[in-house]
């Protein structure tokens, strides 16, 4: 594996170096920090970094000038939750690495790790890449386990993609967790203190000849170890209020643990309660229907009445159509979510969830180069992005969705005169 | 109330020899012979009442009528339930003393939207197993059950699609089975009961399902497990309607002859399958796939009946040619994408691409959020479809939400177009319908204000969340 590893980053290195020096100028700026919007403002790329952020002043010499007057200039898009490169097709189609199922490693699901199953030539990065997503967070979506082990940061350049690893967990704090801890809150909760307790207080370094008789296994105590530490953030989904203050209370019991909520549905009722916390939340704005009894006070408000209460709204939980986070972003906007918290809900905030606010999500200095330039507003659902730049190279605007659509396009003008499969779209 | 369906489906049982006469007793031929069997082709009637409405008049707003034309700085005038006009910039138009008139300023009217997929009452929220109503998966072939007689009406679904212009809507059984049952069409009048809310004279649709899902529910359930298994399970079933409509045939021939024959058995099943080969019932296709969609155009050729309107149909715009040569149209998601892989050929060109190459093209939800705004749906394709260069103008985009499902439904006559005579089923947006930011401001269903953005007086509350945590609450 440290192989894997030292490989993955030499590839990283390969691609800064190739990366040209770029300005982007004239384009409305969202820099997503204190520098706030620049109506024309100037984005430099030099080595796989953003070298400066300006309102004014001149371009240095040795850039390739891109102008972007008229349009908006963001960071890359954050996919705060996704399954990306561990899952093309979920249905009857094979492996799927996303889902989990028993497996000697681990009894709690702590131990799994996702950065060894990313699969960089999936389809699904090119597709969500051209739309502005050009980094997410991935894990496990679905399994038998408490947790859905350690999640990675990726980005969707296409050949270098952790980021980081082990940049978070996942454990459902809700019904479905309930479901597989004996199918009662009354023991998930008592389970969710004693795998804590347990990982917490054993040696640092179990040894194998000794017996250990935990619930976690030895991989799960060291996977959680990480957690306790505060260095892998605990997404806890939770969607009734009454969990969610078992979340908030979890959190007072074990407060080294970097707690986030997730999904969140009756989030809006306990959001004071949250914001003094300090746990931020990832949501599905547009989800406004009682799909269970843990859902009653679902409404389209929820991302506006988080805010406003000062908690961090991150954005975005999808994997085939995360790119779509940009349209829940614009709904939560539609709903009175303020405009600028919806473009950070898309950038700066889930960067920050995941620890890496000073790489990701913002246009500033040092961080990588992950920018995009749109047509227009992008929580608008008639813009698009037009150049989209992943570690300061321009990606090619092109997936396997683009070349169907080149190909049928063609077929259709010319009458259908060439048997499908000879149209090839000129390169 | 007599309806259009009854005649339909009166036809379906009767026509076998009788096209002339009804069904209905009539005097017996020959005092021996005993009254010729009928059956109720709508024991189950419409009770739908509008909401009263006030002669309206909307203006100095922008219009598209869904039938291809705009109007800037128009006025729609409304009264009984009935659009009356339509008046261009400059014209006026007679109104009633007592009209309601809205400045329709930087506002934008719409006929409401209609959606022919859509799942609401069958699956409603809550998901919950007791509410699992919407698939018989208990045989490949189930055309005999009805999705109305799943409809839960209190499923709070309905007001929150109604709060994103949805005037009707067609509730179709799931695509488990090959033959998933009958479909009925709703006024999106929430109310106490299916029949309430049934919208009158709407022909019924049968659901069919291609692929994957037929196969992966039945596979190990006695079949079909193969897509060649679908396509022989169509067919035995049709070639089954054939000979059940010729015993019903062979009855009537015999009965008008002075006989007495012995009727035949009811079939349910077949019946609903009869109703298609008849032409009375309108088949709504899930296929996803350009070439499955093919095969079934030739399954239609050979048993002489017509597909209304391939669901989902994610390649379509690989046969868009094909489609329109069989007058068939596809019901269509904006983006969705890669979740099996039948839908991994998707493309956000879709929608466009079949409305360029002349066949009917149809934006549809299938999904309870899809539902709220399909007007984005159809923004996304519209834009979509410009930067790829299809360049469809938002009057003829409009087509995709009103006009072409009001016609896969077969109530085109009735509503989906903002035109003299027609249901009074209008949006006015409180800005450009093709845009994040705008809502429904009113939802007016025969006239009726059923929806007011600005008043949660009309926000509806169904039984199910009266009591409950976010009651009345903006949703």
């Amino acid at each position: 594996m440290k192989k894997l590893i030292t490989l993955v980053t030499a590839l990283s290195m390969v691609s800064s170096i190739a990366a040209e020096n770029i300005a982007i100028v004239g384009g409305k700026v969202h820099t997503m920090t204190s520098a706030g919007v620049l109506e024309k403002g100037t984005v430099l790329l030099s080595d796989g970094r953003i070298s400066a952020v300006f309102a004014d002043g001149e371009v240095p010499q040795g850039y390739k000038v891109i102008d972007a007057s008229g349009k908006v200039v963001t960071p890359g898009f954050v996919g705060a939750l996704t399954s990306l490169g561990l899952v093309e097709v979920s249905s009857s189609s094979g492996v799927v690495d996303s889902s989990v199922e028993k497996t000697p490693i681990t009894n709690t699901g702590a131990a799994f790790d996702v950065q060894y199953a990313i699969n960089t030539d999936s389809s699904l990065i090119p597709v969500t890449r051209l739309e502005g997503v050009t980094s997410a967070a991935t894990t496990v979506s679905n399994g038998e386990f408490l947790f859905g082990g350690k999640g990675a940061v990726i980005s969707l350049d296409g050949f270098a993609p952790v980021l980081k690893a082990g940049a978070f967990m996942t454990v459902d704090a809700g019904s479905g967790g309930a479901e597989i801890s004996g199918g009662s809150r009354a023991s998930l909760w008592v389970m969710l203190d004693k795998v804590f307790n347990e990982a917490k207080n054993a040696k640092d370094n179990l040894s194998a000849e000794k017996p250990w008789y935990g619930i976690n296994t030895r991989l799960d105590v060291s996977a959680l170890k990480q957690v306790i530490a505060g260095d892998m953030p605990l997404f806890m989904r939770a969607d009734r209020a009454s969990d969610i203050r078992q979340v908030i209370a979890f959190k007072k019991r074990h407060s080294s643990i970097n707690v986030i909520l997730v999904h969140g549905v009756e989030a809006w009722r306990v959001a004071n309660q949250l914001a003094d916390a300090e746990i931020p939340v990832i949501i599905d704005p547009e989800y406004n229907l009682p799909g269970g009894f843990d859902q009653m006070g679902a409404t389209l408000k929820n991302a506006a009445r988080l805010h406003n209460a000062g908690v961090q709204v991150a954005i975005g939980m999808d994997t085939h159509n995360i790119r779509l986070a940009a349209q829940h972003a614009g709904n939560a906007v539609a709903n009175g979510l303020d405009y600028e918290a919806g473009l950070a809900s898309l950038t700066k905030v889930p960067a920050q969830i995941l620890g890496l606010e000073s790489q990701l999500g913002s246009l500033v200095k040092g961080a990588r180069a992950d920018v995009v330039i749109w047509s227009g507003d992008p929580l608008e659902v008639t813009q698009a992005a037009e150049s989209v730049f992943i570690g300061g190279k321009a990606i090619k605007m092109e997936s396997r969705q683009t070349k169907l659509r080149d190909r049928y396009l063609t077929l259709q003008d010319s009458e259908y005169t060439m048997p499908s499969q000879y149209e090839r779209s000129a390169q | 109330m007599k309806s259009a369906t009854s005649k339909l489906t009166l036809l379906l049982v009767c026509t076998m020899s009788l096209l002339t006469a009804g069904c209905s007793a009539k005097p017996n031929k020959s005092d021996a012979q005993p009254s010729k069997v009928t059956i109720n082709p709508n024991p189950y009637p419409s009770t739908y009442k509008p909401i009263e409405g006030e002669p309206t008049l909307i203006t100095n707003v922008t219009i598209l009528d869904g039938v291809g034309n705009r109007f800037d700085n128009g006025s729609i005038y409304f009264v009984d339930g009935k659009i009356q006009a339509i008046a261009e910039s400059g014209q006026t138009l007679d109104v009633s003393e007592n009209a309601k008139i809205i400045d329709g300023k930087g506002k934008w009217v719409t006929p409401g939207i209609i959606d022919n997929h859509s799942h609401l009452g069958v699956y409603p929220s809550p998901s919950t197993r007791s509410h699992s109503d919407g698939n018989e998966m208990t045989n490949p072939v189930t055309a005999q059950v009805w999705a109305e007689h799943s409809v839960w009406p209190q499923d709070p679904g309905f007001g929150r699609a109604l709060a994103g212009g949805v005037t009707t809507l067609q509730i179709l059984p799931g695509s488990a089975n090959l033959f998933g049952g009958r479909s009925v069409v709703l006024k999106n009048v929430p109310n106490r009961t299916m029949q309430d809310m049934k919208f009158p004279d709407a022909p019924y649709g049968m659901k069919m399902a291609c692929g994957e899902n037929p196969k992966r529910v039945y596979g190990q359930k006695g079949g079909p497990m193969t897509r060649m298994g679908n396509v022989a399970g169509y067919r035995q079933a049709w070639s089954d309607a054939q000979d059940y409509m010729r015993k019903w045939e062979a009855y009537e021939r015999d009965y008008e002859a002075g006989k007495n024959p012995k009727a035949p058995k009811r079939d349910l099943k077949l019946e609903t399958l009869a109703g298609v080969l008849e032409g009375d019932i309108r088949v709504h296709m899930h296929c996803y796939r350009a070439d499955e969609m093919t095969v079934m155009m030739d399954v239609m050729k050979e048993f002489n009946y017509q597909i209304g309107t391939f669901h989902h149909a994610v390649e379509a715009y690989k046969i868009a040619d094909k489609l329109k040569e069989n007058d068939v149209c596809s019901a269509m998601w904006a983006d969705w994408w890669g979740f099996k892989m039948e839908a991994y050929d998707g493309i956000r060109e879709n929608i466009p691409a079949v409305h360029n190459a002349g066949a009917c093209a149809i934006v549809h939800s299938d999904s309870d959020l899809g539902i709220q705004r399909l007007n984005q749906e159809a923004a996304k394709a519209w834009s979509d479809g410009k930067r790829a260069g299809i360049d469809i103008p938002m009057k003829d985009a409009w087509l995709w939400l009103s006009a072409n499902p009001a016609k896969s439904l077969g109530i085109f006559d009735k509503t989906g177009s903002l035109e003299a005579g027609k249901q009074a089923d209008i949006v006015l947006w409180n800005g450009n319908p093709f845009s994040t930011y705008t809502k429904a401001e009113h939802v007016y269903i025969d006239g009726g204000l059923a929806y007011s953005l600005t008043d949660s007086s009309t926000w509806p509350v169904s039984d199910f969340e009266l009591g409950q945590v976010g009651e009345g609450d903006s949703k």
